[in-house]
Parts: C-alpha cells; sequence; structure tokens
C-alpha cells in the first residue's frame, strides 16, 4: 500500500474513534419522563454544579450538607417546570461562572476545550513530518567495480579447474 | 538558534505560576454586588415573621452563620450586635441567618451572644444559595433600595459596620 | 534537645550534601578520583543524617513530645501506635522529610551500583546530591519539622481523621517512591548532556530504576483511588482534584518515555525526544509537590501556604532552565537521522502512543491551570473538572487502547500485508464481533461497547501472540505449564510488558463499567422503610452511638436484601471529631466482581427517628483494583534480571 494512502485510512480510522466517543459521552442519559421530577435528571443537573463547600467534587457527588439542599432546590425546582438550562442559569446568577465545573465553551474559555485538539494535531504533524523524514528514499552507493578486477574474476572463473 | 525556545517557554508557564501566589483560590467575587437583592420570607427562632419586603427603606444586614463556624462567627457575634443596638433606630436592620445548622445548637449560640436582632434558620438552604453562599459567615449590606452593595466574606467588624452603614444611611431612599 | 538536635543534622546535611554536588561536578569536570569519592563520602553521611532526622521524628512522635509542634498537631494521646508511625508523613514537613530520606537512599544506591564508573555516573551524583540539598533546605527554612512548641499542651489535636486509614500508610509512601524514582533517569540525562555521551548508555542503565518508578506512581495513583473510593465518602475513586492531576501528569510523560526509549535502544532514533520527555517528568513530579504544598489552586489535598511555594516555584524553574538549556546546547549531538522502511511499522505505533500521552498530559496540565490563566487574563474565575477532563481525554484513552493492541505485535521498520493480516485480522473480527454482541444484548451506552470493543481487540493480541509463542514451545516436546513459563521468562520484559497491559485494560474496563452504568439514589427513611436500588431493599434499621479513642460516631444500622441470598447488616457511619467542624463519613460497602453496593449516611435525626441514606450500586469497580494486581505481577516480571545481555 502506498505511504499516503496509509496514513489516510489511519488518520480516518482515529477520527473515527475519536468522533465517535466524544459524541456519545454526551449523549448519555435518557429523557425526562414529563410530569414526574426524573432523578435521572436531577443527577444530571448536579452533577454540571461544583459544590461551593467541597474543592472538587460535583453537587451529585459530594456527601457534604450543603450539597444535599442544592440536590433539594434542583429537584424542586424541576417539579415547578423549569428546565435543566433554567435551573443551571439560576445557579451561575448567584455565584458566577465558577460554579460550572465545566467552563463555558464560548470566548476565552474555548482556549481550554481547544487545547487537546491542538495538541493532538500538533503531534501528528511533527510525527507525519518525522516519518517522511525517515522514509524517505535513499540513494544506494552503486560499487563500481574495477574493469581488471572484473577480467581477471571472468578469467579465473572460466578456467577449468 | 530556535532550539533556545525550549527553554525560554519555560518563563512564561513559571510567571503564570507565580501570579497563583497574588490570588486566593477560595475568594469568589460574587456577581450579585450591585444588583436586587433576593426577596425571602422566613420564620425567625422566636416566633416571629420576617420579610425583605417588609424591610424596604431600611439599610439591611443580612448575616449568615453557623454554631459550628468558630472562630470567625464567635469574633463577629458581638460586633453584629452592637451595630444593631447602635443602629436600629436610625433606619437599618440586622437579620441573622443560620444555615446546615441544627435549631437547638443556633438557639444555644443566639443565647450565649445575647443576640436581639432577628435570626432565622434557612432548613432548605433556599436563602443561602439565593445569595450565593459558600461559606460561613457572610455577611450582605443592602441599601434602602433593596439593592446588594457589598458582599464581606469572612467576620465583620466594628469599622466595616460603621464605613459601610454611615455610607448608606447618607443615600436617599 | 531532640527537636534542636533534629535540626542541627538537617543543617549540617544541606551543607554536606551541596559540598557533595559540587565535589562531584567537580571531580566528573578535572577527572580526579579523589574529588568523587569525598562526594560519595558525603552521599553517605547525608543519608546517616536524614535516617537520623526520621528516626528523631518517628521517636517524638512515639513518645508523644507534644513540645514539638508537629506532633502535637498530629496526634493527641489517645492516638493509636501505628497512626504515631505514619503521622511521620501525615502533614506538610513530615512528607517532605519521607521524599529526602527516599532521594537520599536513592543516591546510596545509585553510589553502591556505580562507583568507580568514570563516564555518567559522577555527574548523575552531583545532580542528586543537588536535589537533595534543596530538599534538606526546604526543611530548614520554610517547613521545620522540628519547630518547638511553647508552652507545651496536655495533649495534641490529632490526625486529620480523613488521614486514620491502611491507604494512609501506603499511598503517599508508594507514590513518593514512584517520584523519587524518576530522579535517578533524569539525573543520568544531565549527566549524558553535561558529557555529550548521549547515546544508550543513560537509558541502559537507568532502564529497571524507570519501570520501578513508574510502576509505584501507578500503585501510588491506584491507592490514592482506592482510598478516595472507600475513605472519602462519595463513592467515587478520581476527581480530577489539582493534587490527583499532578500525580496524574508525571504518569502519562512516564508512560510516553517507557515506551519511546524501546525506540531508541533498538533503532538509536529518537534521542532529543527522549531527553525532553524525562526532563518533563521530573519536572513534572517537582510541579506537582508545588501545587499540593503552595496553595496557588484550590484543591482537597493541598497542605499549606507560605513561603514554601516561592522556594520549590523556585528550584522548578531552576531545574527546567537549566535542564533545557543544557538540552539546547547539546542540540546537534542529538539529531540524529532515522531510518524507517514503511510508514506502518512499530516505530509509528510507538510515536503515535507518545502524541497521546503526551497530548493528554498537556490537556491535563492546561486544564489544571486554567482557572489562574482565566483569572489573570480575564479576571474571571472559573471551574475545570471532572465533566471536562472526562470529555476530552475519553478520545484519547481509547486511541491509546487501540494503540495498545497494535503496537507490540506490528513489525518493526515496515510492516508488511502478510505480517498485518497474520497479526489482525483475528483480534479484528474479536473486536467487531464483541461490538456486535453487546449491542444485540442491549448496551446502550456507544462508548461502553467502544471501549469494550477495543479493549477486547487488545486482550485479543495479547492472547494471540502468548498462544502462538506457547505452541512454538510445545513442538519442542514441552509440556503446556513449561512452554508458557519459559515463553514468560525467556522474554520477561514483552510479556511483562503485556502483563501491565492487561493490568491497563482492567482498570479500564473498571473505570468503564462505574462510568456508564452505576446508579445512586437517595432517601430520608424512618426506623423500618425501604428504599430501593437496582435490585436490593436497604431497610433503615436504626441508629447507635459510640465513642472511640479519637472520636465520636454514631453508626446507622441497615438491613440488605437482594432478592435471593441471605441479607446483609450494613453500618455507614458518620465520624464526630473534636476538632473538625464538618463530620467525616464512614461508609460501608460490599464489593462484589460485577457491583458493589456503597451506602453513605447522610443527615439524621438526634433521637434516631430519621436518616437519610444515599446508595450507590457502582458497577465493575473492583475490576480497576483486580487490575491493580495484575499490573503489579506483569511490573515483576518485567524487572526480572535477565541472563542474556541487556
Amino acid at each position: 500500500m502506498r505511504p499516503g494512502s496509509v496514513i489516510v485510512l489511519v488518520v480516518v480510522g482515529l477520527a473515527a474513534v475519536i468522533g465517535a466517543s466524544a459524541a456519545t459521552v454526551s449523549a448519555e442519559s435518557p429523557s425526562a419522563a414529563k410530569g414526574t421530577v426524573d432523578e435521572e435528571t436531577v443527577h444530571r443537573v448536579a452533577a454540571q454544579l461544583r459544590c461551593v463547600v467541597c474543592q472538587t467534587l460535583s453537587v451529585l457527588d459530594s456527601p457534604s450538607e450543603m450539597a444535599a439542599q442544592m440536590r433539594g432546590i434542583i429537584r424542586e425546582r424541576l417539579g415547578a417546570g423549569q428546565t435543566p438550562d433554567e435551573i443551571v442559569q439560576y445557579f451561575v446568577d448567584k455565584y458566577g461562572e465558577w460554579i460550572l465545573l465545566a467552563p463555558r465553551e464560548h470566548g476565552f474559555n474555548l482556549l481550554v476545550w481547544a487545547a487537546p485538539v491542538v495538541a493532538v494535531l500538533v503531534g501528528l504533524a511533527i510525527v507525519a513530518l518525522l516519518l517522511r523524514r525517515w522514509t524517505r528514499p535513499r540513494a544506494e552507493p552503486v560499487a563500481t567495480i574495477d574493469p581488471k578486477l572484473r577480467e581477471r574474476v571472468r578469467r579465473e572463473l572460466e578456467s577449468p579447474p | 538558534m530556535w532550539r533556545w525556545l525550549i527553554p525560554l517557554s519555560v518563563v512564561p508557564v513559571l510567571a503564570l505560576l507565580a501570579y497563583g501566589f497574588r490570588v486566593n483560590p477560595h475568594e469568589i467575587p460574587s456577581p450579585l454586588v450591585g444588583r436586587p437583592a433576593a426577596p425571602f420570607v422566613v420564620r425567625a427562632f422566636d416566633g416571629t415573621e420576617v420579610s425583605l419586603a417588609g424591610l424596604r427603606g431600611r439599610v439591611v444586614v443580612l448575616n449568615f452563620w453557623a454554631s459550628w463556624c468558630y472562630p470567625a462567627c464567635y469574633e463577629e457575634a458581638p460586633a453584629l450586635e452592637r451595630a444593631w443596638r447602635t443602629y436600629r433606630d436610625r433606619g437599618v436592620a440586622v437579620v441573622g441567618v443560620a444555615i446546615q445548622d441544627k435549631p437547638e445548637a443556633s438557639r444555644k449560640f443566639i443565647a450565649d451572644f445575647s443576640l436581639s436582632f432577628s435570626n432565622a434558620p434557612d432548613p432548605d438552604g433556599k436563602i443561602s444559595v439565593d445569595y450565593g453562599v459558600y461559606g460561613v459567615p457572610e455577611t450582605f449590606f443592602i441599601d434602602r433600595a433593596g439593592r446588594i452593595r457589598l458582599k464581606q466574606t469572612g467576620g465583620v467588624t466594628d469599622e466595616l459596620f460603621r464605613a459601610e452603614i454611615e455610607k448608606l444611611l447618607g443615600e436617599p431612599a | 534537645m531532640i527537636p534542636e538536635l533534629g535540626y542541627g543534622a538537617l543543617v549540617v546535611g544541606v551543607v554536606l550534601a551541596v559540598y557533595g554536588a559540587l565535589a562531584a561536578a567537580a571531580g566528573a569536570h578535572t577527572g580526579r578520583p579523589a574529588l568523587i569519592e569525598s562526594a560519595q563520602h558525603a552521599a553517605l553521611a547525608v543519608f546517616t543524617l536524614v535516617t537520623a532526622c526520621f528516626l528523631l521524628l518517628a521517636g517524638a512522635l512515639l513518645t508523644f513530645d507534644f513540645s514539638v509542634r508537629y506532633v502535637a498537631q498530629q496526634t493527641t494521646l489517645g492516638t493509636p501506635f501505628y497512626y504515631r508511625v505514619t503521622a511521620v508523613w501525615g502533614a506538610l514537613e513530615g512528607s517532605i522529610l519521607l521524599w529526602a530520606w527516599m532521594l537520599a537512599l536513592y543516591t546510596l544506591i545509585v553510589v553502591v551500583r556505580h562507583r568507580g564508573e568514570r563516564d555518567l555516573y559522577p555527574w548523575a551524583l552531583s545532580v542528586m546530591l543537588g536535589i537533595i540539598a534543596f530538599f534538606l533546605l526546604v526543611m530548614t527554612i520554610p517547613a521545620p519539622p522540628f519547630q518547638r512548641l511553647l508552652p507545651v499542651p496536655a495533649d495534641g489535636r490529632g490526625l486529620n481523621p480523613l488521614l486514620e486509614d491502611t491507604g494512609m500508610i501506603t499511598h503517599p509512601v508508594a507514590l513518593y517512591l514512584g517520584f523519587t524514582g524518576f530522579t535517578v533517569p533524569f539525573a543520568f540525562a544531565m549527566a549524558a548532556l553535561m558529557t555529550g555521551r548521549v547515546g544508550d548508555a543513560w537509558i541502559t542503565t537507568t532502564r529497571r530504576w524507570t519501570i520501578v518508578a513508574w510502576y509505584f506512581l501507578s500503585l501510588g495513583l491506584l491507592i490514592g483511588g482506592w482510598w478516595s473510593y472507600h475513605v472519602l465518602g462519595w463513592g467515587g475513586y478520581w476527581a480530577w482534584d489539582p493534587v490527583e492531576n499532578a500525580a496524574f501528569m508525571p504518569w502519562l510523560t512516564g508512560t510516553a518515555f517507557l515506551h519511546s526509549v524501546m525506540i531508541q535502544e533498538r533503532r538509536r532514533m529518537l534521542k532529543l525526544w527522549n531527553i525532553s520527555l524525562v526532563i518533563l517528568t521530573f519536572g513534572l513530579t517537582i510541579f506537582g509537590t508545588f501545587l499540593t504544598r503552595s496553595g496557588v489552586i484550590a484543591s482537597v489535598h493541598a497542605f499549606s501556604q507560605g513561603s514554601i511555594g516561592a522556594f520549590f516555584l523556585t528550584f522548578l524553574g531552576l531545574v527546567l532552565l537549566s535542564a533545557f538549556g543544557l538540552l539546547a546546547w547539546r542540540w546537534d549531538l542529538l539529531r540524529a537521522q532515522g531510518e524507517l522502511d514503511g510508514i506502518l511499522s512499530r516505530e509509528s505505533a510507538f510515536l503515535l502512543n507518545n502524541v497521546f500521552l503526551v497530548a493528554a498530559a498537556f490537556t491535563v496540565f492546561f486544564g489544571t491551570v486554567f482557572p489562574l490563566l482565566s483569572e489573570a487574563v480575564r479576571g474571571v474565575k472559573v471551574s475545570v473538572g471532572a465533566p471536562f477532563f472526562n470529555q476530552v481525554n475519553v478520545p484519547l484513552f481509547l486511541s491509546l487502547i487501540f494503540l495498545m493492541g497494535v503496537g507490540p505485535l506490528i513489525a518493526w521498520r515496515r510492516a508488511s500485508i502478510d505480517n498485518l493480516k497474520r497479526n489482525f485480522l483475528g483480534p479484528v473480527a474479536i473486536g467487531v464481533a464483541t461490538a456486535a454482541v453487546l449491542h444485540l444484548v442491549g448496551v446502550r451506552s456507544a462508548l461502553a461497547v467502544l471501549t469494550l470493543a477495543l479493549a477486547l481487540f487488545t486482550t485479543a493480541t495479547i492472547a494471540l501472540d502468548v498462544l502462538r509463542g506457547t505452541r512454538a514451545r510445545l513442538r519442542t516436546g514441552a509440556g503446556v505449564v513449561g512452554a508458557v513459563t519459559s515463553l514468560l521468562l525467556r522474554h520477561n520484559r514483552r510479556y511483562g510488558g503485556f502483563g501491565i497491559h492487561l493490568g491497563i485494560l482492567l482498570v479500564a474496563l473498571g473505570v468503564t463499567g462505574s462510568q456508564a452504568w452505576s446508579v445512586q439514589t437517595e432517601a430520608t427513611l424512618k426506623p423500618g422503610q425501604v428504599v430501593e436500588l437496582a435490585g436490593y431493599r436497604v431497610r433503615f434499621d436504626g441508629l447507635s452511638a459510640v465513642q472511640e479513642s479519637t472520636h465520636a460516631r454514631v453508626v446507622g444500622t441497615f438491613t440488605v436484601s437482594n432478592g435471593g441470598g441471605a441479607p446483609i447488616v450494613m453500618h455507614p457511619s458518620k465520624k464526630f471529631y473534636p476538632h473538625e467542624q464538618a463530620p467525616i463519613a464512614g461508609v460501608d460497602y460490599r464489593m462484589g466482581f460485577r457491583e458493589d453496593l456503597y451506602l453513605v449516611l447522610g443527615d439524621f435525626a438526634r433521637d434516631g427517628s430519621e436518616a437519610t441514606v444515599k446508595a450507590l450500586v457502582n458497577r465493575l469497580v473492583s475490576w480497576i483494583w483486580i487490575g491493580g494486581l495484575v499490573l503489579t505481577l506483569g511490573a515483576l516480571l518485567a524487572i526480572v534480571p535477565d541472563d542474556k545481555r541487556a
């Protein structure tokens, strides 16, 4: 196989892997049932918010009393008909962007979301450059044979034993 | 020549980390300063009902505390009581909210410091979240028009009261 | 008396370490053996002094000497014996002492193994002594372990209750053995740069150090996860806390380094890259120490503030600037041409492995410092936590699992179509079949399907290799057991590596299961009431109070039945310590191969009439710990001394 097509295959394959996994991470949970407060939805909202009295735990994970109270507030607001996004925005209004465990994907924050992509692309580019350099065909030195020597060898080979 | 970029690239990283010494990761600036204070209605420990709407027109000092918050709440409680006694007749209200606390422990705290201003529990945490509270003690100074003007994280002192209350009293309602 | 002796020993230690570093460097430069021997004596003296400090501190703790502030901070009269011993490294100053002691021990081992060598060893010795000098300096100025406390209190404050656990004994030790272990390859790499001998010598000399250090770092991370899962009471094993990240980053670059040195050993390529990686790895271990101790980024682990952060940042700066400066100086020596006949080759697989590992390390680093950057540039505080790290790292780790399967079996230099077909057709088929089966069985999560399919692909490549090797030996008449054993021992590096890969795959299995399929619920119950979760019925029976030597404990009794077997009784509790503001959760759990049941006691009424309980069913978590065991076996196999020349 030609190196070019191989690279394309590898990159497409890896891209498929990455694309598939990135798409599926966000689309995990089922949607909430109408009319009742789905615990799954409470969990989903709580997982996005930072527990304010612990350090890096989410409101969902934290065993602290404050987090339990916050989960109660989420549950109550969902029951009153608010959407998950509205509830998240409520907390952001009160605490600032800091309360979101993942930075909102706009403006300056795009830097941190772009970092992994950029890192992989730069890495792949460097690898591609290296591989190209390493597989460049090298001119093999062609040995030139002294004609007298060649004649002598021929005579030796053809002479009767 | 470009090779020296490698050691040089370390410098901005070090600079960023050094910047970290100047900031306190535990202090979160509140987005609520300058915005209208969230309304609340609570039943105080002594049974009376207290609402923010009912206090409109007065300068309100809203203080979040807990009996387990030692030593900061213990140090600021007398200052709060002094501020209340000094300014109650000049149109200032002091309201305390006990959060994540057990009622008996809160009542003991109130009795120990002979607090005469209204104190109420916040059992569901709704008021503390409404005010973006993330630790105790935190104190909000609300002006006569109902806007939050200052959030103090950590204990309050007599000087802070004097400065802030006098400033807010001097403004029209 | 004792504290002053300890402080004196540290001061003398600093002086001797600095002297030794200079003497070794001078000896290396001028080639005079007397100077190097003098440095060796200094190294021995430093080790003795640091050991003495360690013993003095342990002695103070064991004899309840509350005149030493460290002892009063960490123990009370009621603290049990074993916690008094582990308290030696339980807080900031002691942890630095542990680090310094390990460095001193490693330096001594280097001396014993390499004394008399002329090329790299003297410079390496100098670097190691210099690093020890720094850590000892930290203990004499910003973080003295032997500070007095006057007036002497009658009783101490007590160990941080979260640290009263067997994990406390092992997690820091394993982690530090890993961190300090990377100092040795770094020192030899610096020696290579100083002497210009940038060939293989520094790598082959430190090969075992690298594997051992990497292993202990892996072990430390896994124990940390275990500790988090069983002690902290939130049902998880990894939170992407900045200090967890600080230990993870050197692991990532260390893993990249482990692999890329194999290319240098076989093919003499990537010299520049390997030295950069080891500098990066060592730098990240210092960065981790800096993060843990400086308070610059908020974290659950952070020990303290003060000037210690400035010390570590300065040291980090010096190390990185001088190491990369040396690298730039020797740039020309390090650039070499490599040769490959085909793009599809083991070299490319290893290069890709490095790309993804270093990209992951960069992502974790950038995410960890981004809050600081955001504040510096925008003035706005943001948080970067688990949702971010999980989302961005998943694709990188999946690619690595794929590469783990491809790398070991693809040929060096150029893989032919035959080679590819022979080695990968079967495993690819197995991977695809796995995905199909899972999908048919009803697994919703596409991510879980992908992860498991890739994991099985990689497992199949390993199995195929072992099978072929065993079959070849069987033809010579050996029995199955004999064939497998001789195969593993003859090529212990390769099969040790496979064992480690298998361990990682099992960890990946556990992580996938627990992330994709775990469920939780919480409920407030009166005695007799039941909450149901995933087939378990949890009934609240009552509360009881117990007084222990260091704390008071409220224990909840819950009877759990599971349809089939006999009901079990579980006792999650809350521990109340006199000096702690919030109570500490004491979780109760039942582990299983398929799932763990995990109960956390929440709020409760004083009279026992009501209690809130959080129940979690965590699927496949145990495979993370099993993976750790398999990883251990693989690492042990890999470092067995082989009878052929290295």
